[in-house]
């Protein structure tokens, strides 16, 4: 009973200092919204991603940020029936409407250019070949954006980073909400590299789209808030093209764990029941 | 305390190999017949966990490392290959890095088991040091595979952690060029963090034998911390009955392990290890993993680099001392008021501790830290050796089956 008490003390405790701690500091953060959280078709134990979302993304991505951004994934990824789902004869097409440096030379010595196949990756921007070029042009070299969505995270504070790992309630979707975020965040008209919940607010990106830049094919409506959650999702599948094959293992591994250790249990009773 | 070795194999080719190479016994004597305390609870299956978990992470890190290229150009490459590329790498992957969580979250239970029980008391005390030298030799083994996915935080972290050593008056400088193997964190670094990050689990192998051979001699403690009397009524034997309970434990950890690996694989990973490295963009925000953080926050809260790292090594430093500093005769904090409080308040100051590492310093905070580290200090070098004397203990049972049959008796007499 004792033991119980004291513990329970010594937690109590320890939430208090954390409390006051996160107080002190949710203060000082006070003018730095966090990204507001979204609905994600990938959210969640069972979620998965929406294939006609990651082909509207892939649409944005290709007409609008591709113009500075890389994405190094192979084109036969946009085939994968987790992810955008592309059929085998659209990806071929696609591919070989970009030109792509060999990285061997032919015969002759020579560095040529040939048009690109499933295989290759998605080439960087024509007009930015390295990370020094862009960032002579751009004044910031624009994130590769294969890995973006897990390389964007932001701190939740005591208690929502415990909160956030806990089945039911598990948060993973960070990144997507932050690309969100920034895109839906330009809300100063008279400037341009303002952003609502960019870290100081200054972002070198100037607002790269808005309502209508677009045409979908599906009649989904052309807007920012669309264009900026396909595009989100888009990424996060880019980022984290496992996930469903992830989810799907695990379901069954933790069905088999927990009918396992059930089964020891009582085993264990059993087993035990003589020793007492 | 070696159990019964009466070991005699029941096939004819069976003997024939014992006669010239006795393992069977060895495994029947250590694994089956070895007496276990009757008594002990699950915090006794750490042990068996800890060592499973050992085995996952040098099998995963095995197959990694047929994928990895230690280059500073290409690891970073190298990990996105393995992710998306690889056949079941994201799954080999995600096992390993959370896999060093979980193997650092059982460890940590483990020691404070240990340091709740007294089981760092004679006859015990060398199992704790080599325990010790373990938990030192796991976190340098974190530290060199953080760095190895040359990730911006991996870099950072690099940095910090070698420029620790340039707080050494003279040699410092001298020290930290030796490390790096260069004049900055850098390739030489990465591929002799590599070579260290895959030679040190096996030295680790090599103290948990030592361990595990040291707590074979000594038997192991136990809740009540009083010693086997007569073997017959206070022990069972290893097998089936620890045997089950280790398994059903590991069962139910891993449970949490495939919750993190499947569902949230990226919740205790930072998101800036996937930026690659780039030496003049440091992250905002330099923090270690969690099972570091304690540490971070010491070596921040003071305000002179030669004297934080000073305190960071007494910090880990100070644990081999403690059977020494520890002296009450009673092992338990079961039968140990006093001591029980301040463990409990000891525990909250390393949660503290680790909370305030993962922070943005500032000086309010720095001053939390401070104190919470003169209570880190005062629990092991002031109320340990004070209680050693003055503590008022409760009386502890006769035995071990004396302890668990009355417990048994009262939950009878409760039902009824």
């Amino acid at each position: 009973m004792i033991r119980v008490r004291f513990s329970a003390l010594a937690f109590a405790a320890a939430a208090l200092v954390l409390a006051s701690a996160s107080a002190a500091l949710a203060q000082s953060d006070a003018e730095q919204p966090n990204p507001p959280r979204q609905s994600w078709s990938f959210s969640g134990m069972f979620g998965i991603y929406d294939k006609a979302q990651l082909q509207r993304g892939f649409q944005v991505y290709k007409e609008v940020c591709s113009t500075c951004h890389a994405l190094s994934i192979p084109f036969r990824t946009l085939a994968d029936p987790d992810g955008p789902g592309f059929s085998e004869d659209q990806i071929k097409t696609l591919a070989a409407t970009y030109q792509i440096t060999n990285a061997e030379p032919n015969e002759k010595g020579e560095i040529f250019k040939r048009p690109g196949t499933p295989a290759d990756d998605i080439p960087r921007p024509e007009a930015y070949p390295n990370d020094q070029a862009a960032a002579a042009t751009l004044g910031k070299a624009p994130p590769n954006m294969a890995l973006l969505a897990k390389a964007l995270k932001f701190e939740r504070g005591f208690p929502w980073f415990i909160v956030d790992g806990l089945p039911g309630f598990e948060y993973q979707e960070m990144g997507a909400d932050y690309i969100h975020a920034i895109l839906t965040g330009y809300t100063k008209p008279d400037d341009l590299q303002w952003n609502l919940y960019y870290p100081g607010h200054k972002i070198a990106m100037p607002q790269p789209i808005t309502n209508g830049a677009v045409e979908y094919k599906d009649g989904t409506p052309p807007t920012l808030e669309n264009y900026s959650k396909d595009v989100a999702a888009f990424l996060s599948w880019a980022a984290e093209p496992n996930l469903p094959e992830r989810k799907r293992i695990g379901l069954r591994v933790l069905i088999f764990l927990l009918v396992f250790a059930a089964l020891l249990y009582f085993v264990k009773k059993r087993i035990w029941e003589s020793a007492h | 305390m070696s159990g019964p070795s009466a070991y005699v194999p029941k096939s004819a080719i069976g003997r024939w190999f014992e006669s010239r190479l006795p393992l069977g016994g060895l495994v029947h004597s250590s694994f089956i017949a070895y007496p276990v305390p009757r008594n002990l609870n699950y915090m006794w299956t750490f042990g068996a966990i800890l060592s499973f978990m050992l085995v996952a992470q040098i099998v995963t890190g095995v197959v990694l490392a047929m994928h990895f290229i230690p280059s500073s150009t290409q690891a970073f490459a190298s990990i996105d290959n393995i992710m998306r590329n690889v056949n079941y790498g994201w799954l080999i992957r995600y096992l390993h890095t959370n896999g060093a969580s979980l193997f650092f979250l059982a460890c940590y239970i483990h020691m404070f088991r240990g340091l709740y029980y007294g089981s760092f008391k004679p006859p015990r005390e060398l199992l704790w040091i080599i325990g010790v030298i373990i938990y030192l030799l796991m976190m340098a083994t974190a530290f060199f595979g953080y760095v190895l996915p040359w990730g911006g935080m991996s870099f950072a972290g690099a940095t910090v952690i070698t420029n620790l050593t340039s707080a050494i008056p003279i040699v410092g400088n001298t020290i930290a060029h030796w490390l790096w193997g260069g004049f900055a964190v850098g390739g030489p670094t990465l591929t002799r963090f590599f070579a260290l990050h895959y030679l040190l689990p096996f030295i680790i192998v090599g103290f948990v034998g030592l361990h595990v051979w040291a707590l074979h001699v000594s038997g192991q403690n136990n809740p009540d911390g009083i010693a086997v009397k007569d073997p017959q009524r206070d022990t069972v034997a290893f097998t089936p009955y620890a045997t089950i309970k280790d398994v059903f434990g590991l069962s139910v950890f891993l449970i949490l392990y495939c919750w993190l690996v499947f569902y949230i694989p990226n919740y205790l990973l930072d998101a800036d290890n996937s930026v690659p490295a780039n030496p003049l963009a440091t992250p905002a925000h330099v923090v270690p993993e969690w099972y570091l953080l304690p540490f971070y926050a010491m070596l921040r809260a003071i305000p002179s680099k030669f004297w934080g790292v000073v305190i960071l090594l007494s910090a880990i430093v100070v644990l081999a001392f403690i059977p020494w500093l520890d002296r009450s005769p009673v092992k338990s904090a079961k039968y140990r008021p006093t001591y029980r409080f301040f463990f409990w308040v000891f525990v909250v100051i390393g949660i503290g501790l680790g909370y305030l590492g993962s922070q943005e310093p500032t000086e309010g905070l720095a001053m939390i830290a401070r104190i919470l580290t003169f209570g880190y200090f005062a629990f092991f070098l002031i109320i340990m050796p004070i209680l050693s004397f003055t503590e008022k203990t409760k009386p502890i049972p006769t035995s071990i089956a004396d302890a668990v049959l009355t417990r048994t008796k009262t939950a009878v007499a409760a039902a009824e």
